[in-house]
C-alpha cells in the first residue's frame, strides 16, 4: 500500500481536489497537502493524495548522474 | 509513465551494477537494510539481487505497515466490525491480514459484518455522510506517508460536524523502529542483524524530510541513503552506500532529490501535529513494544477517537508459533527459512502478515523470487 505513482495535474477542483492523468487515465485526488499547485505539474500520489510535486530540474540532474555512473561502471570493467 | 520509465532503463541498471561490482571491496561484505516495503517489492520485482555482486547483500526491513500491525489490533478491528451499528472502512491490504486463530476482516465480512475497502480517506467521509444512522469507523494504518491523509480526514470530519464518524489510529513512525533494530539486545532469542547502512524510505521521507535520519549517521555511525522506488534509484543508492562504507563516511545522503528535501513537506507535518500526539509505546509485529513509535489522536479530538468512543482495548495475542515473520521483519531470517513458506502459507492463505501485502517480504518473494530460487538451484 506504500506504492505511489507520478501523475500530471490536468485540472484544479474546489475543496482541495484536482484531476490528474496517469498515462491517459484520469483520476480525482486530494491536493490538500500541496502548496502552489498548477496544471501541468507532476505530483506523487499515494492513497488518493498528492504527497509532493516532482522537481523536473532534479529529475534531469539525477538522470544525467545515473548515465555518468553507469558509463563509469562500463569503463571500469573493460 | 513519465518520471517512472526513465528510471527503469535496463542498460543503465547493468552499468550501475558494474560500477558497484568494481567499487565494492571483494575482501569484505556489505549488508544494507532497505527499511521500506516499497523497496523490498522493487528488489524482488526487478530482480536487483541477481545483478548485485555476492558480497553486497540486501536485508529486508520492517517497513510494511500491514506486516507490522500486531494480531491484537486486527482482532480489535474485527470486534468493531462485528458490532451491528458499525461500518468499518479499511485500506484493501488489511482484509486478509490474519488476527488470532486465523480470523480476518475478509472472513468477518463474509459472515455479514459491514467492512468496506476504501482507496482514499475521502471515500470514508463520503460513506459517513451517506449513512447517518450508522457509526462509520476508519481503521487507519500506515507510516508517515499515510498519516497526513488521516489528519486531513479528521480535520474535515470536524468541519462537517460529522457525529457518526471516528478513527482507530494505528499510524507508526519509521525512525523509532530503525533505532529499535539497531539497539535490540543481541540474545539468542532475539538475534540482532548486522547492518552496514540503510536505504532510507522514499515516500516517508517526502513527508518527514531527511533530517530525522541524521541521528543514525551521527550517533549510530550508519550511513543512510534516501532512495526512490524505481530500480535505477535503488542501484544508485546502493552505489552511494558502498562508497560511504569504503570511505568510512557516515552521512545522510539523498538520492531521491526530485521529491525529498531535508525538511520534508511542511504542510503535511503541520496537519499531522495538529491532530496527533505520540503514544508512549506501540506494539509492532516482530519488534514488540517500541517506545514513541505510534501516534494517537489528541485529547481535543477524542470524540473522533474510536478507541475512546467504543472503549476498545487491545489484547496482546501471540502469533502462529511456526510463522517466522518476527525474525523476517528484523532482517534476521529470510522467507525461505520458514517451514510454512509456499506450502501452508501463500498469498491466498496467509498464515503471517508478511505474506499479505505485496510489500511484505514473504509475498514479494513468493510472487517474484521463488522462480529465481528454482533457476539458481538448477544452475548450480
Ligand atoms: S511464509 Fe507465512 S508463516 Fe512463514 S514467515 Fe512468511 S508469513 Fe509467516
Amino acid at each position: 500500500m506504500c506504492l505511489a505513482i507520478p501523475a500530471e495535474v490536468t485540472k484544479l477542483l474546489p475543496d482541495e481536489m484536482a484531476v490528474v492523468s496517469i498515462d491517459g487515465v484520469t483520476k480525482e485526488i486530494s491536493v490538500a497537502l500541496i502548496e502552489d499547485l498548477a496544471v501541468g505539474d507532476y505530483v506523487i500520489i499515494h492513497v488518493g493524495y498528492a504527497l509532493t510535486k516532482i522537481d523536473p530540474d532534479e529529475v534531469r540532474r539525477t538522470l544525467e548522474l545515473l548515465r555518468e555512473l553507469s558509463t563509469e561502471g562500463q569503463g571500469a570493467m573493460q | 509513465m513519465k518520471y517512472a520509465d526513465e528510471f527503469r532503463d535496463k542498460a543503465i541498471a547493468l552499468g550501475l551494477a558494474r560500477a558497484i561490482r568494481s567499487e565494492a571491496n571483494p575482501q569484505r561484505s556489505y549488508r544494507f537494510m532497505e527499511f521500506c516495503g516499497g523497496h523490498t517489492h522493487a528488489i524482488s520485482r526487478y530482480g536487483l539481487e541477481d545483478i548485485l555482486p555476492k558480497n553486497v547483500r540486501m536485508i529486508h526491513g520492517p517497513g510494511c505497515p500491514v506486516c507490522v500491525l500486531p494480531a491484537g489490533r486486527i482482532d480489535m478491528a474485527i470486534r468493531l466490525a462485528d458490532r451491528p451499528e458499525v461500518i468499518l472502512c479499511v485500506y484493501g491490504d488489511l482484509m486478509r491480514v490474519p488476527g488470532s486463530q486465523g480470523a480476518s476482516l475478509l472472513k468477518a465480512k463474509a459472515r455479514g459484518a459491514d467492512v468496506r475497502m476504501v482507496y482514499s480517506t475521502v471515500d470514508a467521509i463520503r460513506i459517513a455522510e451517506e449513512n447517518p444512522e450508522q457509526e462509520v469507523v476508519f481503521f487507519a494504518i500506515g507510516f508517515e506517508t499515510t498519516t497526513p491523509p488521516t489528519a486531513i480526514l479528521i480535520r474535515r470530519a470536524e468541519k462537517k460536524q460529522l457525529e457518526n464518524f471516528s478513527v482507530v489510529c494505528n499510524h507508526v513512525r519509521t525512525p523509532p523502529a530503525m533505532q529499535n533494530i539497531l539497539e535490540s539486545p543481541d540474545t539468542r532469542s532475539i538475534r540482532r542483524v548486522e547492518i552496514d547502512g540503510f536505504v532510507g524510505p522514499a515516500h516517508v521521507s517526502i513527508i518527514i524530510g531527511t533530517e530525522p535520519y541524521e541521528v543514525f549517521a551521527e550517533e549510530f555511525g550508519k550511513p543512510v541513503v534516501i532512495s526512490g522506488f524505481e530500480p535505477l534509484d535503488m542501484m544508485q543508492a546502493i552505489l552511494m552506500l558502498v562508497r560511504q562504507v569504503n570511505e568510512n563516511r557516515n552521512e545522510v545522503e539523498n538520492q531521491y532529490s526530485r521529491a525529498v528535501t531535508r525538511d520534508g513537506n511542511p504542510r503535511a507535518k503541520e496537519e499531522v501535529s495538529n491532530i496527533f500526539e505520540l503514544r508512549d509505546q506501540f506494539e509492532w509485529r516482530g519488534l514488540g513494544l517500541v517506545p514513541y513509535s505510534g501516534l494517537k489522536l489528541k485529547q481535543t479530538y477524542a470524540r473522533f477517537d474510536a478507541e475512546v468512543r467504543f472503549a476498545l482495548n487491545e489484547l496482546r495475542v501471540p502469533d502462529n508459533p511456526a510463522c517466522e515473520c518476527g525474525a523476517i521483519l528484523r532482517g534476521v531470517k529470510k522467507p525461505v527459512d520458514c517451514k510454512l513458506f509456499g506450502t501452508v502459507c501463500t498469498p491466498e492463505t496467509p498464515v503471517g502478515s508478511c505474506m499479505v501485502s505485496s510489500e511484505g517480504a514473504c509475498a514479494a518473494h513468493w510472487t517474484y523470487g521463488r522462480f529465481r530460487d528454482r533457476q539458481q538451484k538448477r544452475a548450480s
